[in-house]
């Protein structure tokens, strides 16, 4: 479904700066799948989504996504395939644009966009439905800006716009990094239900390890742009904090990760 | 006696905040839609204006001056477009490099630095031909030129395509991972901006009876001062509300400068005083550290 091979890349090559962010990781995802992944602060967590999404080029080795390789398809076109939520609430929607307006684009995420009604009259009825499950009271704001929502509010609103046109992957970068632990307690379980209802093969990065734990199917450490473990079903499920900090302690410098 | 030269200026206003509001919706197209700060406006004003003149100067009707100039501008926001995100070049240059191309490019047009128009048929000579106040018919064609304009912009930022350029303008990442060519948007949105301002140009030049080469001088700040008056009486609160705060923030520009000439403003003095409003209405909301204020553009 999703492949990765030797893929490699390295930021500020034959500078000073010269940093290798990936080094080689090959990586196979079956559909259905949603894998977590951990490691410390430049570990390659990021650059990795990044380089799925197609805001960077690897240097070396394949990308490959339902059959295509997409190696060197730039990012607006790899829209059909993936669905992706960032960490900052501000990212994943226009805020001088309404809530219907917002989804209205995300309806046509990967189509083309012509000439007809940005807002189709036909799609408002599902918009206020899809709005209602949220339980924010948004089916009743719908021509308000998006300025006008809270983050947590916002980044809801965006996991609504990535199911309205399922993508072939997800792709969670810490999303619910920037919102107080309530909120982000209520995002990740919506994240989850929306994940099992539409059987979304998704690949979640984040820092704090207990939820890296307690979601998804499979779990990935990285270090050092390598995949450090790989490991899912029952061995995942059996998993604890304690076990990996045990295992992997002294590579995991970065405090922020310990703390679940 | 103050009074009725405060009267006095209010056709005048309507007539050349109307025709001078198209240059307004394309900044607003630029600025406001596409967060981008389009300079290419100081050449293709003129750009129109050139073209439209040369017609007339050949014979053909000026029709097809107009449309012209339409086209020609259209193709000029284009090219600052492709100069910005094909050849990386950043926006405020792009902008630079094109209306310097262009000056060049209107003397070639017209020839000369100036063409008058004054003893020769425009557009608008059968409306002044008419039995009445030379001010109804001028002010009701540029209203409904105008407000047509207006009404075509609301809609078309309201397509599919038009919520793609907003939104390219609001979040650039978030609608190139949902599948737009964000180049392409940036570079059609410059187009049809430009594309208004030529049009301003080609009109008002024929209303003032001369085309000049230096008449696009300052034309962006005028157009970005008009927009900021518009807008603190208005708002931004939708699309509708933010072209019709540019129209009716030119036709209060134009009737606060016509005032200051009444009241005793050196023409020559013009530039600075509207390039002084710009810099308070821009630099006040710094001042009292209010970030909402700012005005949020890409590339710069």
């Amino acid at each position: 479904m999703i492949e990765l091979a030797e893929v490699k890349k390295t930021f500020s090559r034959g500078t000073v700066d010269e940093k290798v962010a990936i080094n080689g990781i090959t990586l196979h995802i079956r559909d259905g799948d949603f894998v977590t992944i951990i490691g410390s602060n430049g570990a390659g967590k990021t650059t990795a989504l990044n380089l799925i999404s197609g805001t960077y080029f690897p240097d070396g080795g394949n990308i490959v996504i339902d059959g295509v390789d997409v190696t060197n398809i730039p990012e607006h076109r790899r829209a059909k395939f993936l669905g992706r939520i960032f960490q900052d609430p501000l990212m994943g929607t226009a805020a001088s644009m309404s809530i219907e307006e917002n989804l209205a684009i995300a309806d046509l995420r990967g189509k083309r966009r012509g000439l007809g009604w940005g807002v189709k009259k036909s799609r408002r009825g599902h918009y206020r439905d899809i709005l209602k499950m949220l339980d924010l009271g948004l089916e009743d704001r719908m021509k308000d800006m998006v300025s006008l929502l809270s983050g947590g509010q916002r980044q809801s609103l965006t996991l609504l716009m990535v199911t309205l046109s399922i993508p072939k992957l997800l792709l969670l970068d810490e999303h619910t990094a920037a919102l107080d632990p309530k909120t982000a307690q209520r995002v990740m379980e919506l994240t989850e239900k929306i994940i099992k209802e539409n059987n979304l093969t998704t690949v979640m990065v984040t820092h704090n390890m207990q939820q890296a734990i307690q979601y998804g199917n499979r779990m990935i450490m990285l270090h050092e742009g390598k995949i450090q473990f790989d490991i899912e079903g029952e061995e995942k499920n059996n998993l604890t904090v304690e076990d990996v900090v045990k295992k992997f302690g002294e590579k995991l410098k970065d405090e922020t990760l310990l703390v679940a | 006696m103050f009074l009725s030269s405060f009267l006095r200026t209010i056709p005048i206003s309507l007539e050349q905040g109307l025709a001078y509001g198209i240059v307004a919706l394309g900044i607003v197209i630029s600025f406001r839609i596409l967060a981008f700060p389009d300079l290419t406006v100081d050449g293709s004003f003129p750009l129109g204006a050139a073209a439209v003149s040369r017609l007339i100067m050949e014979g053909i009707h000026p029709v097809y001056g107009v449309m012209l100039a339409i086209v020609l501008g259209f193709i000029a926001g284009c090219f600052t477009g492709l100069l910005n995100t094909k050849l990386k070049i950043n926006s405020l240059l792009a902008g630079i490099l094109m209306m310097t191309i262009l000056y060049s490019v209107n003397l070639r047009i017209m020839g000369r630095s100036n063409i008058q128009l004054l003893t020769v048929n425009t557009l608008l000579t059968p409306l002044e031909s008419l039995e009445m106040n030379r001010f109804i018919p001028i002010i009701a064609f540029f209203f409904l030129v105008t407000i047509g304009i207006k009404i075509l912009t609301d809609m078309f930022l309201h397509t599919q395509l038009g919520f793609a350029m907003r939104a390219t303008g609001d979040n650039e990442q978030m609608i190139r991972t949902l599948g737009t060519n964000t180049d392409n948007m940036t570079i059609l949105g410059l187009g049809i901006s430009n594309a208004f301002v030529a049009l301003s140009g080609a009109l008002v030049c024929q209303d003032q009876g001369f085309s000049d080469v230096g008449m696009g001088i300052g034309m962006i700040v005028a157009g970005l001062a008009s927009i900021i008056i518009g807008e603190a009486l208005l708002g931004t609160k939708t699309v509708q509300r933010m072209t019709l705060a540019a129209i009716v923030g030119s036709i209060i520009y134009k009737f606060i400068i016509s005032v200051g000439l009444r009241l005793g403003l050196a023409p020559t003095d013009l530039k600075l005083a509207t390039g002084i409003m710009v810099v308070l209405a821009l630099g006040i909301p710094a001042l009292k550290k209010e970030k909402e204020g700012k005005l949020h553009l890409r590339g710069v």
